[in-house]
Protein backbone atom coordinates (compact mmCIF):
# COMPACT_ATOMS: atom_id res chain seq x y z
CA UNK A 1 0.00 0.00 0.00
CA UNK A 2 2.98 2.35 0.33
CA UNK A 3 3.98 4.28 -2.75
CA UNK A 4 7.42 4.54 -4.43
CA UNK A 5 8.77 7.47 -2.68
CA UNK A 6 6.98 6.55 1.08
CA UNK A 7 9.48 3.00 0.17
CA UNK A 8 12.03 5.11 -0.64
CA UNK A 9 12.38 7.06 2.37
CA UNK A 10 11.73 4.02 4.30
CA UNK A 11 14.80 2.11 3.38
CA UNK A 12 17.00 5.36 3.57
CA UNK A 13 15.97 5.50 6.96
CA UNK A 14 16.86 1.77 7.99
CA UNK A 15 20.30 2.02 6.65
CA UNK A 16 21.03 5.27 8.25
CA UNK A 17 19.64 3.69 11.67
CA UNK A 18 21.74 1.03 11.02
CA UNK A 19 24.79 2.94 10.80
CA UNK A 20 23.98 4.69 13.78
CA UNK A 21 23.19 1.14 15.54
CA UNK A 22 26.78 -0.12 14.61
CA UNK A 23 29.05 2.84 13.54
CA UNK A 24 29.99 2.85 17.61
CA UNK A 25 30.61 -0.66 17.49
CA UNK A 26 33.19 -0.67 14.87
CA UNK A 27 35.08 2.16 15.97
CA UNK A 28 35.45 0.58 19.13
CA UNK A 29 36.55 -2.39 17.75
CA UNK A 30 39.29 -0.18 15.49
CA UNK A 31 40.12 2.01 19.41
CA UNK A 32 41.72 -1.69 20.20
CA UNK A 33 44.29 -1.53 17.32
CA UNK A 34 44.93 2.13 18.23
CA UNK A 35 49.01 2.43 18.30
CA UNK A 36 48.67 5.64 20.55
CA UNK A 37 47.23 5.64 24.30
CA UNK A 38 46.07 9.03 23.24
CA UNK A 39 42.48 7.90 22.76
CA UNK A 40 41.63 10.51 19.41
CA UNK A 41 40.03 9.79 15.97
CA UNK A 42 41.53 8.98 13.68
CA UNK A 43 43.80 6.86 14.84
CA UNK A 44 47.11 7.48 14.84
CA UNK A 45 48.50 3.85 13.72
CA UNK A 46 47.95 0.38 13.68
CA UNK A 47 49.37 -1.47 16.39
CA UNK A 48 48.30 -5.12 17.99
CA UNK A 49 51.06 -4.14 20.86
CA UNK A 50 47.54 -3.76 23.48
CA UNK A 51 47.06 -7.21 23.19
CA UNK A 52 49.50 -8.68 24.13
CA UNK A 53 49.84 -6.55 27.02
CA UNK A 54 46.26 -6.81 27.98
CA UNK A 55 46.10 -10.74 27.89
CA UNK A 56 48.94 -10.19 30.48
CA UNK A 57 47.09 -7.85 32.70
CA UNK A 58 46.92 -10.04 35.57
CA UNK A 59 43.78 -7.85 37.38
CA UNK A 60 41.83 -8.15 33.90
CA UNK A 61 42.60 -11.55 33.57
CA UNK A 62 41.06 -12.54 37.19
CA UNK A 63 38.45 -10.49 36.08
CA UNK A 64 37.65 -12.39 33.44
CA UNK A 65 37.89 -15.59 35.54
CA UNK A 66 35.24 -14.35 38.13
CA UNK A 67 32.95 -13.19 35.19
CA UNK A 68 33.15 -16.41 33.76
CA UNK A 69 32.27 -17.99 36.70
CA UNK A 70 29.28 -16.41 37.90
CA UNK A 71 28.24 -16.25 34.08
CA UNK A 72 28.44 -19.98 34.23
CA UNK A 73 26.33 -20.59 37.69
CA UNK A 74 23.81 -18.20 37.27
CA UNK A 75 22.97 -19.72 34.11
CA UNK A 76 23.10 -23.27 35.31
CA UNK A 77 20.71 -22.05 38.01
CA UNK A 78 18.61 -20.05 35.48
CA UNK A 79 18.20 -22.96 33.46
CA UNK A 80 16.75 -25.17 36.02
CA UNK A 81 14.82 -22.68 37.84
CA UNK A 82 13.34 -21.20 34.44
CA UNK A 83 12.61 -24.46 32.80
CA UNK A 84 10.63 -25.76 35.99
CA UNK A 85 8.94 -22.70 36.09
CA UNK A 86 7.95 -22.76 32.35
CA UNK A 87 6.61 -26.23 32.58
CA UNK A 88 4.87 -25.38 35.82
CA UNK A 89 2.72 -22.02 33.96
CA UNK A 90 2.53 -23.72 30.55
CA UNK A 91 0.70 -26.95 31.22
CA UNK A 92 -1.24 -26.00 34.43
CA UNK A 93 -3.91 -24.10 35.28
CA UNK A 94 -4.14 -22.84 38.73
CA UNK A 95 -5.02 -19.53 41.34
CA UNK A 96 -2.10 -16.92 41.08
CA UNK A 97 -0.45 -18.15 37.47
CA UNK A 98 -0.23 -14.52 36.05
CA UNK A 99 1.61 -13.48 40.04
CA UNK A 100 3.99 -16.10 39.12
CA UNK A 101 4.50 -14.73 35.38
CA UNK A 102 5.07 -11.28 37.21
CA UNK A 103 7.23 -12.03 39.91
CA UNK A 104 9.75 -13.82 37.55
CA UNK A 105 9.75 -10.59 35.26
CA UNK A 106 9.60 -7.89 37.80
CA UNK A 107 13.68 -7.68 37.87
CA UNK A 108 14.07 -6.73 34.58
CA UNK A 109 10.91 -4.72 34.81
CA UNK A 110 12.48 -2.92 37.61
CA UNK A 111 15.25 -0.34 37.14
CA UNK A 112 18.46 -2.58 37.97
CA UNK A 113 19.50 -0.14 40.58
CA UNK A 114 16.99 -1.05 42.37
CA UNK A 115 17.23 -4.39 42.44
CA UNK A 116 20.88 -3.93 43.41
CA UNK A 117 20.29 -1.82 46.72
CA UNK A 118 17.51 -4.45 47.29
CA UNK A 119 20.00 -7.25 47.73
CA UNK A 120 22.66 -5.43 49.20
CA UNK A 121 20.40 -4.12 51.66
CA UNK A 122 19.08 -7.81 52.36
CA UNK A 123 22.79 -9.39 52.68
CA UNK A 124 24.07 -6.99 55.05
CA UNK A 125 21.28 -6.34 57.22
CA UNK A 126 19.94 -9.78 57.06
CA UNK A 127 20.70 -11.32 60.95
CA UNK A 128 19.57 -15.15 59.32
CA UNK A 129 21.95 -14.63 56.18
CA UNK A 130 24.71 -12.01 57.18
CA UNK A 131 26.11 -12.89 53.29
CA UNK A 132 29.18 -11.24 53.10
CA UNK A 133 30.14 -10.33 49.59
CA UNK A 134 31.73 -13.10 47.05
CA UNK A 135 31.41 -15.43 44.43
CA UNK A 136 27.94 -16.79 45.30
CA UNK A 137 26.42 -13.04 46.63
CA UNK A 138 27.48 -12.25 42.75
CA UNK A 139 25.38 -15.45 41.53
CA UNK A 140 22.23 -14.69 43.09
CA UNK A 141 21.95 -11.49 42.00
CA UNK A 142 22.55 -12.32 38.11
CA UNK A 143 20.65 -15.63 38.94
CA UNK A 144 17.56 -13.43 39.70
CA UNK A 145 17.36 -11.93 36.32
CA UNK A 146 19.17 -14.49 34.23
CA UNK A 147 15.54 -16.70 35.20
CA UNK A 148 13.35 -14.83 33.27
CA UNK A 149 15.50 -15.36 29.96
CA UNK A 150 15.80 -18.93 30.09
CA UNK A 151 11.70 -18.80 31.00
CA UNK A 152 10.56 -16.39 28.31
CA UNK A 153 12.47 -18.99 25.65
CA UNK A 154 10.93 -21.75 27.01
CA UNK A 155 7.19 -20.70 27.78
CA UNK A 156 7.37 -19.60 23.64
CA UNK A 157 8.65 -23.16 22.84
CA UNK A 158 6.25 -25.03 25.30
CA UNK A 159 3.45 -22.33 23.62
CA UNK A 160 3.93 -23.28 20.69
CA UNK A 161 4.11 -27.39 21.14
CA UNK A 162 0.98 -29.44 20.90
CA UNK A 163 -0.50 -30.60 24.32
CA UNK A 164 -1.28 -34.15 22.42
CA UNK A 165 2.48 -35.20 22.26
CA UNK A 166 3.14 -35.42 25.86
CA UNK A 167 -0.79 -36.97 26.70
CA UNK A 168 0.08 -39.57 23.76
CA UNK A 169 3.32 -40.37 25.51
CA UNK A 170 1.29 -40.65 28.85
CA UNK A 171 -1.30 -42.79 26.90
CA UNK A 172 1.04 -45.17 25.62
CA UNK A 173 2.65 -46.13 29.75
CA UNK A 174 5.47 -43.29 29.86
CA UNK A 175 5.90 -42.00 33.36
CA UNK A 176 6.43 -38.48 33.66
CA UNK A 177 10.49 -38.43 33.49
CA UNK A 178 9.91 -40.44 30.62
CA UNK A 179 8.13 -38.25 29.27
CA UNK A 180 10.00 -35.63 29.54
CA UNK A 181 13.53 -37.08 28.70
CA UNK A 182 12.00 -38.53 25.44
CA UNK A 183 9.41 -35.84 24.26
CA UNK A 184 9.01 -32.80 25.98
CA UNK A 185 13.30 -32.13 26.29
CA UNK A 186 13.90 -32.90 22.74
CA UNK A 187 10.80 -30.21 21.64
CA UNK A 188 12.51 -27.87 24.44
CA UNK A 189 16.66 -28.27 24.02
CA UNK A 190 17.09 -25.74 21.26
CA UNK A 191 15.08 -23.18 23.25
CA UNK A 192 17.08 -24.05 26.59
CA UNK A 193 20.26 -23.53 24.84
CA UNK A 194 19.44 -20.53 23.31
CA UNK A 195 18.04 -19.37 27.01
CA UNK A 196 21.23 -20.33 28.12
CA UNK A 197 23.38 -17.97 25.71
CA UNK A 198 21.70 -15.22 26.34
CA UNK A 199 21.20 -15.50 30.05
CA UNK A 200 25.25 -16.48 29.89
CA UNK A 201 25.47 -12.98 27.84
CA UNK A 202 23.63 -11.04 30.25
CA UNK A 203 25.43 -11.71 33.51
CA UNK A 204 28.71 -11.83 31.60
CA UNK A 205 28.22 -8.38 30.61
CA UNK A 206 26.04 -6.82 33.87
CA UNK A 207 27.45 -3.83 35.76
CA UNK A 208 24.73 -2.23 37.98
CA UNK A 209 23.81 -5.48 40.11
CA UNK A 210 26.70 -6.59 40.00
CA UNK A 211 28.53 -3.25 41.80
CA UNK A 212 26.25 -3.28 44.19
CA UNK A 213 25.90 -7.30 44.84
CA UNK A 214 30.36 -7.65 44.20
CA UNK A 215 31.54 -5.59 47.24
CA UNK A 216 35.51 -5.12 46.31
CA UNK A 217 35.42 -8.29 43.65
CA UNK A 218 36.13 -6.97 40.19
CA UNK A 219 34.32 -8.99 37.08
CA UNK A 220 35.12 -7.83 34.03
CA UNK A 221 32.63 -4.78 33.18
CA UNK A 222 33.73 -3.83 36.73
CA UNK A 223 37.16 -3.73 35.95
CA UNK A 224 36.08 -2.10 32.45
CA UNK A 225 33.89 0.66 34.92
CA UNK A 226 36.53 1.25 37.47
CA UNK A 227 39.15 1.99 34.35
CA UNK A 228 36.68 4.25 32.40
CA UNK A 229 35.95 5.98 35.58
CA UNK A 230 39.67 7.06 36.34
CA UNK A 231 40.76 7.04 32.54
CA UNK A 232 43.67 4.60 33.37
CA UNK A 233 44.92 1.95 30.96
CA UNK A 234 42.53 2.86 28.17
CA UNK A 235 44.41 1.22 25.49
CA UNK A 236 43.93 -2.10 27.58
CA UNK A 237 40.69 -1.33 28.22
CA UNK A 238 40.01 -0.98 24.13
CA UNK A 239 41.29 -4.28 23.61
CA UNK A 240 39.01 -5.74 26.40
CA UNK A 241 36.14 -4.17 25.13
CA UNK A 242 36.50 -5.64 21.55
CA UNK A 243 37.15 -8.93 23.10
CA UNK A 244 33.42 -8.79 25.06
CA UNK A 245 31.83 -7.74 22.32
CA UNK A 246 33.10 -10.46 20.07
CA UNK A 247 32.13 -12.93 22.96
CA UNK A 248 28.97 -11.74 23.06
CA UNK A 249 28.16 -11.53 19.53
CA UNK A 250 29.05 -15.39 19.31
CA UNK A 251 26.16 -16.58 21.46
CA UNK A 252 23.85 -14.56 20.88
CA UNK A 253 24.21 -15.25 16.72
CA UNK A 254 23.78 -19.02 17.98
CA UNK A 255 20.91 -18.44 20.21
CA UNK A 256 19.16 -16.48 17.02
CA UNK A 257 19.62 -19.32 14.72
CA UNK A 258 18.24 -21.84 17.53
CA UNK A 259 14.91 -20.15 17.54
CA UNK A 260 13.81 -19.15 14.31
CA UNK A 261 10.63 -21.09 13.80
CA UNK A 262 11.49 -24.33 12.20
CA UNK A 263 11.12 -27.84 13.13
CA UNK A 264 7.92 -30.33 12.42
CA UNK A 265 6.70 -29.47 16.09
CA UNK A 266 5.87 -25.93 14.91
CA UNK A 267 1.92 -25.32 15.29
CA UNK A 268 1.58 -22.37 13.17
CA UNK B 1 1.34 -32.76 43.22
CA UNK B 2 4.12 -32.47 40.41
CA UNK B 3 3.60 -29.38 39.74
CA UNK B 4 4.31 -28.16 43.27
CA UNK B 5 7.64 -30.15 43.30
CA UNK B 6 8.15 -27.99 39.91
CA UNK B 7 7.40 -25.05 41.35
CA UNK B 8 8.49 -24.41 44.54
CA UNK B 9 12.00 -24.20 43.45
CA UNK B 10 12.04 -21.14 41.33
CA UNK B 11 9.79 -19.30 43.86
CA UNK B 12 11.27 -20.24 46.91
CA UNK B 13 14.26 -18.77 45.24
CA UNK B 14 12.03 -15.93 44.00
CA UNK B 15 10.28 -15.26 47.13
CA UNK B 16 13.71 -15.39 49.34
CA UNK B 17 16.17 -13.66 47.02
CA UNK B 18 13.97 -10.83 45.20
CA UNK B 19 10.96 -10.16 47.01
CA UNK B 20 12.63 -10.40 51.05
CA UNK B 21 15.10 -8.08 49.80
CA UNK B 22 12.97 -5.67 48.09
CA UNK B 23 10.83 -5.92 51.69
CA UNK B 24 14.00 -5.17 53.35
CA UNK B 25 14.56 -2.00 51.37
CA UNK B 26 11.38 -1.29 51.59
CA UNK B 27 11.33 -1.25 55.60
CA UNK B 28 15.07 0.03 55.65
CA UNK B 29 13.73 3.84 54.04
CA UNK B 30 12.17 4.12 58.02
CA UNK B 31 15.12 3.70 59.72
CA UNK B 32 18.03 5.86 59.59
CA UNK B 33 21.52 6.66 60.33
CA UNK B 34 23.22 8.04 63.26
CA UNK B 35 25.20 10.38 62.33
CA UNK B 36 27.36 9.99 65.00
CA UNK B 37 28.75 6.40 65.04
CA UNK B 38 27.35 6.07 60.95
CA UNK B 39 25.39 3.06 62.19
CA UNK B 40 21.86 1.86 61.18
CA UNK B 41 19.27 3.07 64.08
CA UNK B 42 16.07 0.56 63.12
CA UNK B 43 13.49 3.39 64.57
CA UNK B 44 10.33 4.23 62.27
CA UNK B 45 11.10 7.86 61.06
CA UNK B 46 9.56 9.58 58.15
CA UNK B 47 12.46 11.79 58.16
CA UNK B 48 14.18 10.19 54.86
CA UNK B 49 10.82 10.97 53.22
CA UNK B 50 10.29 14.08 54.19
CA UNK B 51 13.64 15.36 53.03
CA UNK B 52 12.98 13.90 49.32
CA UNK B 53 9.62 15.79 49.36
CA UNK B 54 10.72 18.94 50.70
CA UNK B 55 14.69 19.27 49.64
CA UNK B 56 14.60 21.63 46.32
CA UNK B 57 17.78 19.15 45.19
CA UNK B 58 16.21 15.93 45.18
CA UNK B 59 13.05 16.73 43.97
CA UNK B 60 14.85 18.24 40.83
CA UNK B 61 17.05 15.68 40.47
CA UNK B 62 13.55 13.42 40.29
CA UNK B 63 12.83 15.82 37.55
CA UNK B 64 15.46 16.02 35.84
CA UNK B 65 15.92 12.05 35.75
CA UNK B 66 11.86 11.36 34.95
CA UNK B 67 12.42 13.95 31.89
CA UNK B 68 15.54 12.75 30.40
CA UNK B 69 13.58 9.24 30.61
CA UNK B 70 10.21 10.45 28.85
CA UNK B 71 12.33 12.54 26.19
CA UNK B 72 14.23 9.35 25.22
CA UNK B 73 11.52 7.08 25.43
CA UNK B 74 9.88 9.78 22.70
CA UNK B 75 12.98 9.80 20.74
CA UNK B 76 13.29 5.88 20.54
CA UNK B 77 9.41 5.32 19.59
CA UNK B 78 10.08 8.54 16.85
CA UNK B 79 13.38 6.58 15.63
CA UNK B 80 11.92 3.26 15.83
CA UNK B 81 8.25 3.21 14.33
CA UNK B 82 9.65 3.88 10.28
CA UNK B 83 12.91 1.35 11.13
CA UNK B 84 10.48 -1.03 12.24
CA UNK B 85 7.81 -0.79 9.35
CA UNK B 86 10.42 -0.91 7.00
CA UNK B 87 11.60 -4.37 8.67
CA UNK B 88 7.63 -5.97 8.76
CA UNK B 89 6.02 -4.54 6.00
CA UNK B 90 8.65 -4.15 2.74
CA UNK B 91 11.74 -5.67 3.71
CA UNK B 92 11.93 -9.18 2.08
CA UNK B 93 11.98 -11.94 4.43
CA UNK B 94 16.00 -12.57 4.08
CA UNK B 95 16.25 -8.86 4.60
CA UNK B 96 13.88 -8.98 7.79
CA UNK B 97 16.22 -11.51 9.48
CA UNK B 98 19.74 -9.68 8.62
CA UNK B 99 17.61 -6.63 10.25
CA UNK B 100 17.00 -8.58 13.02
CA UNK B 101 19.97 -9.51 13.83
CA UNK B 102 21.95 -6.10 13.08
CA UNK B 103 19.00 -4.75 15.70
CA UNK B 104 19.59 -7.51 18.37
CA UNK B 105 23.42 -7.72 18.43
CA UNK B 106 23.85 -4.25 19.91
CA UNK B 107 21.43 -5.13 22.26
CA UNK B 108 23.52 -7.57 23.63
CA UNK B 109 26.68 -6.65 22.87
CA UNK B 110 28.60 -4.93 26.22
CA UNK B 111 26.58 -2.22 27.27
CA UNK B 112 29.52 -0.53 28.78
CA UNK B 113 31.39 -0.46 25.66
CA UNK B 114 28.45 1.07 23.82
CA UNK B 115 28.35 3.94 26.14
CA UNK B 116 32.11 4.25 25.66
CA UNK B 117 31.97 4.08 22.37
CA UNK B 118 30.02 7.42 22.44
CA UNK B 119 32.44 9.15 24.92
CA UNK B 120 35.30 8.78 22.05
CA UNK B 121 33.07 10.07 19.10
CA UNK B 122 31.42 12.92 21.22
CA UNK B 123 35.47 14.26 22.37
CA UNK B 124 36.86 17.32 21.56
CA UNK B 125 38.98 15.48 18.75
CA UNK B 126 36.59 12.51 18.50
CA UNK B 127 35.06 10.97 15.59
CA UNK B 128 31.84 13.42 15.41
CA UNK B 129 34.24 16.45 15.18
CA UNK B 130 36.55 14.50 12.64
CA UNK B 131 33.26 14.21 10.32
CA UNK B 132 31.86 17.48 10.72
CA UNK B 133 35.54 19.50 9.93
CA UNK B 134 35.38 17.00 6.88
CA UNK B 135 31.81 17.99 5.29
CA UNK B 136 33.02 21.54 6.27
CA UNK B 137 30.02 22.26 9.53
CA UNK B 138 30.99 23.82 13.05
CA UNK B 139 32.52 21.75 15.94
CA UNK B 140 29.95 20.58 17.96
CA UNK B 141 31.10 20.62 22.19
CA UNK B 142 28.43 18.28 23.24
CA UNK B 143 31.09 16.07 25.21
CA UNK B 144 29.76 15.76 29.22
CA UNK B 145 26.11 17.43 28.52
CA UNK B 146 22.83 16.52 28.86
CA UNK B 147 22.84 16.52 24.77
CA UNK B 148 25.35 13.69 25.08
CA UNK B 149 23.02 11.65 27.89
CA UNK B 150 20.51 12.23 25.66
CA UNK B 151 22.12 10.90 22.70
CA UNK B 152 23.88 8.00 24.44
CA UNK B 153 20.29 7.31 25.92
CA UNK B 154 18.66 7.24 23.27
CA UNK B 155 21.42 4.87 21.26
CA UNK B 156 21.82 2.42 24.06
CA UNK B 157 17.69 1.44 24.51
CA UNK B 158 17.24 1.94 21.02
CA UNK B 159 16.72 -1.94 19.85
CA UNK B 160 14.38 -2.05 22.98
CA UNK B 161 11.96 -0.03 21.45
CA UNK B 162 12.32 -1.49 17.72
CA UNK B 163 12.13 -5.10 18.67
CA UNK B 164 8.11 -5.05 20.20
CA UNK B 165 6.98 -2.43 17.76
CA UNK B 166 8.74 -4.71 14.99
CA UNK B 167 6.06 -7.37 16.68
CA UNK B 168 3.27 -5.95 16.86
CA UNK B 169 3.51 -4.50 13.44
CA UNK B 170 4.44 -7.73 11.43
CA UNK B 171 1.50 -9.33 13.10
CA UNK B 172 -1.27 -7.10 11.49
CA UNK B 173 -2.81 -9.54 8.64
CA UNK B 174 -3.04 -7.80 5.32
CA UNK B 175 -6.23 -8.12 4.69
CA UNK B 176 -7.12 -5.57 7.34
CA UNK B 177 -5.20 -3.06 5.22
CA UNK B 178 -7.01 -4.32 2.32
CA UNK B 179 -10.59 -3.93 4.14
CA UNK B 180 -9.74 -0.44 5.11
CA UNK B 181 -8.90 0.19 1.24
CA UNK B 182 -11.96 -1.81 0.38
CA UNK B 183 -14.26 0.87 2.39
CA UNK B 184 -12.53 3.97 0.66
CA UNK B 185 -9.52 4.82 3.18
CA UNK B 186 -6.81 6.76 1.51
CA UNK B 187 -3.06 5.30 2.49
CA UNK B 188 -3.08 8.24 5.28
CA UNK B 189 -5.95 7.29 6.55
CA UNK B 190 -5.20 3.82 6.71
CA UNK B 191 -1.96 4.69 8.38
CA UNK B 192 -3.72 6.38 10.84
CA UNK B 193 -6.68 4.53 12.04
CA UNK B 194 -5.59 0.85 11.34
CA UNK B 195 -1.56 0.60 11.47
CA UNK B 196 -1.11 2.99 14.33
CA UNK B 197 -3.71 1.55 16.68
CA UNK B 198 -2.48 -1.69 16.47
CA UNK B 199 1.16 -0.85 16.96
CA UNK B 200 0.31 0.93 19.97
CA UNK B 201 0.48 -1.36 22.37
CA UNK B 202 3.95 -2.72 20.97
CA UNK B 203 4.76 1.41 21.07
CA UNK B 204 3.63 0.78 24.78
CA UNK B 205 5.95 -2.43 25.42
CA UNK B 206 8.73 -0.82 23.83
CA UNK B 207 8.86 2.65 26.20
CA UNK B 208 8.51 0.26 29.70
CA UNK B 209 12.02 -0.71 28.58
CA UNK B 210 13.44 2.73 27.27
CA UNK B 211 11.68 4.23 30.35
CA UNK B 212 12.36 2.16 33.18
CA UNK B 213 16.67 1.39 32.43
CA UNK B 214 16.77 5.67 31.74
CA UNK B 215 15.01 6.17 35.20
CA UNK B 216 17.58 3.28 37.10
CA UNK B 217 20.60 3.88 35.13
CA UNK B 218 23.56 5.94 36.82
CA UNK B 219 26.66 4.81 34.70
CA UNK B 220 25.27 6.81 31.62
CA UNK B 221 25.42 10.09 33.48
CA UNK B 222 28.30 9.38 35.46
CA UNK B 223 30.63 8.49 32.25
CA UNK B 224 28.89 10.91 29.61
CA UNK B 225 26.84 13.62 31.33
CA UNK B 226 27.37 16.38 34.22
CA UNK B 227 24.70 16.32 36.75
CA UNK B 228 23.07 13.51 39.02
CA UNK B 229 20.14 11.36 38.13
CA UNK B 230 18.26 9.49 41.03
CA UNK B 231 20.65 6.58 40.66
CA UNK B 232 23.59 8.35 41.60
CA UNK B 233 22.05 9.75 44.46
CA UNK B 234 21.29 6.18 44.96
CA UNK B 235 24.55 4.55 44.51
CA UNK B 236 26.68 7.17 46.30
CA UNK B 237 24.95 6.58 49.22
CA UNK B 238 25.23 2.99 49.38
CA UNK B 239 28.08 2.52 48.49
CA UNK B 240 30.46 5.89 47.98
CA UNK B 241 31.27 8.22 50.67
CA UNK B 242 28.24 8.76 52.34
CA UNK B 243 26.71 5.95 54.10
CA UNK B 244 23.34 6.24 54.23
CA UNK B 245 21.37 3.06 53.17
CA UNK B 246 17.94 4.43 54.88
CA UNK B 247 18.21 7.61 52.28
CA UNK B 248 18.97 5.36 48.99
CA UNK B 249 16.12 3.05 49.94
CA UNK B 250 13.52 5.99 50.26
CA UNK B 251 14.86 7.80 47.14
CA UNK B 252 14.86 4.03 45.37
CA UNK B 253 10.65 4.59 46.54
CA UNK B 254 10.55 7.20 43.85
CA UNK B 255 11.32 5.29 40.32
CA UNK B 256 9.19 2.44 41.81
CA UNK B 257 5.96 4.89 42.34
CA UNK B 258 7.22 6.28 38.76
CA UNK B 259 7.51 2.58 37.30
CA UNK B 260 4.28 1.41 38.61
CA UNK B 261 2.34 4.40 37.55
CA UNK B 262 3.79 3.83 33.87
CA UNK B 263 3.16 0.56 33.62
CA UNK B 264 -0.85 0.75 35.26
CA UNK B 265 -0.58 3.39 32.14
CA UNK B 266 0.88 0.93 29.89
CA UNK B 267 -1.18 -1.98 30.68
CA UNK B 268 -4.25 -0.27 29.64
CA UNK B 269 -3.17 0.28 25.62
CA UNK B 270 -2.03 -3.37 25.88
CA UNK B 271 1.43 -3.26 26.69
CA UNK B 272 1.68 -6.53 28.55
CA UNK B 273 0.28 -8.42 25.46
CA UNK B 274 2.77 -7.31 23.50
CA UNK B 275 6.19 -7.87 25.46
Amino acid sequence: METRATRLSLSVWTVLIVLFLWIPLVLICVYAFNSSNIQSWPIAGFSTKWFHLAWHNEEARSALVLSLKAAGIATSIALVLGTAAATVVSRFRFFGRDAITFLLVLPIALPGVVTGIALNSFFNNNPIHGLTPSLWTIVIGHSTFCIVVVYNNVVARLRRTQTSLTEASMDLGADGWQTFRFVTFPVISTALVAGALLAFALSFDEVIVTTFTAGAQNTLPIWILGNLRLGQQLPQVNVVVFFVIVMTVVPVVIAQRLTRDTGILRRR
Amino acid sequence: MRAVALLLPPLGWMLVFYLAALAVLFVSAFWSVDSFTGKLTHVWTWTNFDTIIHDPTYRQIAWRTIWMAALVTLTDALIAFPFAYYMARVATPRLRTLLFVLVLLPLFSSYLARIYAWRLILNQDGALNWSLAKIGLPQQDWAFTSTAMWIVFSYIWLPFMILPIYAALERIPDSYLEASRDLGARNWTTFRRVIVPLALPGIAAGSIFTFSLTLGDYITPSLVGNVDFIGNVIYRNVLGLTNNLPFSAAYATVPLIVMAIYLALAKRVGAFEAL
